[in-house]
């Protein structure tokens, strides 16, 4: 859900992009984490715990607690909190620790 | 290898004012920070701030930092800024490593001013993981720097300065914030902020705490329960709330790793918020030419952040060989700036934790 009107602030976003988050297009903005992206989208789960598997979220935004990790564009382990959106990104939900290539 | 006279890592309040300071003595400085723009968490900030005319009191964080950034500028021949830049170690040598774009940067300075902040503290709870539970700040950066909403209904976990001050800020920006909890029998932040969320209609519930969060994949629910005078449950005092967003406000802790990974000396000092580096009145730290500010140092408010990275700079500057007629009145004012920043009643827990750390 995006804020559309604020009594202070102003949000200059990017242009509209389309990208791909496990197999469905969505649409987003251009420069902004690919979190806040999927967040407006209502996509809340993003990474999982190693573990048990256990759905994570957004908790700190700022690329510190690693709850956020997901596949971007074939690599494991992005930081979507911080990582930028850009036109056709895919996204994918990770499953376990992800392969280094 | 880059070389440079004084490395700062962080561009946030405290790194900003050492950078400007160091830089307006003569100092060559590289300014390192790993988030796309400088300003730190002052970017997230739409309330006015406190203090006095010194401090930019009456004006709002985020256009602080946009004043930092213009003062900046006028140093642009002496100041080197990196952005998206990592510092992922600082070597005995006193190299430090840096990861850009995907590049390993290394970086020989002559001093170090570490001014990394703090991040936020956890609280524990059965399913306290859930997607819908957020830190605040991650909820501040969310919806003030990105314009995305957390969602329709907020609980929050902290009545201090910035369990108060998000409330706000998500009023402001049209989500409803149903209550604020806090263990503690009284609120910690001041009461200014207090009194506008109590007129807004928001109920402030002092010694209570969450017991459990419900939900399956995102959170639907929460169970508070009441804390007795020793802060322990009170069996039969449960009860709901439906919330899609629990946003915790438990305090920060110093994001020290780069201090410890050097040796310098640390103590536990719960009053600062954990872990903090002991240093002298130069706020230099065990390790010569190894200085730290703001948040690192100990937690407080971003004004004393400002404070301390102006100190930090001035002193940093001063050690390289840098001089200037009016350094000692601007050491002086700096330190009668924080002195009267941490007076009073509400500087009390500062002041006791600083005495145990500052040699």
């Amino acid at each position: 859900m995006r804020i559309e009107e604020h009594p202070i602030l102003s949000f200059n976003k990017g242009k509209k992009v389309n990208f791909v988050f496990d197999g469905k297009t969505y649409e987003g903005c251009e420069g902004e984490p690919i979190a806040a992206a999927l967040h407006a989208a209502g996509i809340m789960v993003l990474g999982h715990s190693h573990n048990k598997q256990r759905p994570r979220g957004f908790y700190c935004a700022i690329g510190n607690c690693s709850s956020c990790l997901m596949v971007v564009n074939g690599q494991p382990n992005v930081r979507v909190c911080t990582e930028k959106l850009q036109e056709g990104m895919v996204v994918e939900t990770q499953v376990g620790k992800g392969d280094l290539k | 290898m880059i070389t440079t006279e004084l490395a700062i890592i962080g561009g946030g309040p405290a790194g900003l004012s050492a950078a400007i300071s160091a830089a307006s003595l003569g100092a060559k400085v590289i300014l390192i920070d790993r988030s796309e723009n400088l300003g730190g968490q002052l970017i997230k900030q739409t309330h006015m701030f406190f203090g006095s005319q010194k401090q930019y009191a009456s004006i709002r964080g985020v256009d602080i930092a946009g004043i930092l950034m213009k003062d900046l500028e006028k140093y642009q021949d002496s100041i080197e800024i990196m952005l998206d830049a990592t510092v992922i170690s600082v070597y005995e040598d006193g190299v430090i490593a840096v990861e850009q774009n995907e590049k390993y940067i290394k970086i020989k300075p002559q001093s170090i001013i570490v001014a990394t902040g703090a991040s936020e503290k956890f609280l524990t709870f059965p399913n306290n993981d859930l997607p819908g539970i957020y830190g605040a700040g991650a909820v501040q950066t969310l919806m003030n720097v990105h314009g995305v909403a957390p969602g329709k209904n907020v609980v929050m976990v902290g009545a201090g300065n910035i369990g108060l001050i998000v409330s706000y800020q998500l009023m402001q920006a049209g989500i409803n914030v149903k209550a604020i909890l806090d263990a503690s029998p009284k609120i910690g932040g001041y009461l200014v902020h207090a009194s506008k969320i109590r007129r807004m209609g928001i109920p402030i519930l002092t010694s209570h705490t969450v017991k459990y969060a419900h939900g399956n994949n995102k959170l639907e629910k929460v169970t508070l329960c009441r804390l007795d005078e020793k802060w322990q449950q009170v069996p039969g005092s449960e009860f709901d709330i439906e919330t899609d967003v629990l946003c915790i406000s438990v305090g920060l802790s110093p994001l020290t790793e780069l201090l410890w990974q050097q040796g310098c000396e640390m103590k536990y000092v719960p009053e600062l918020g954990g872990h903090v580096p002991v240093r002298n009145d130069n706020l230099e730290t065990s390790i010569k030419g190894i200085y730290v500010a703001g948040d690192v140092a100990g937690v407080e408010e971003a004004s004393s952040a400002m404070v301390e990275g102006r100190l930090a700079g001035l002193c940093a500057a001063k050690a390289l060989g840098y001089n200037s007629p009016d350094l000692e009145d601007k050491k002086n004012d700096c330190l009668e700036q924080l002195n009267s920043l941490r007076s009073g009643h509400v500087g009390e827990k500062i002041r006791s934790g600083l005495s145990k750390v500052t040699v």
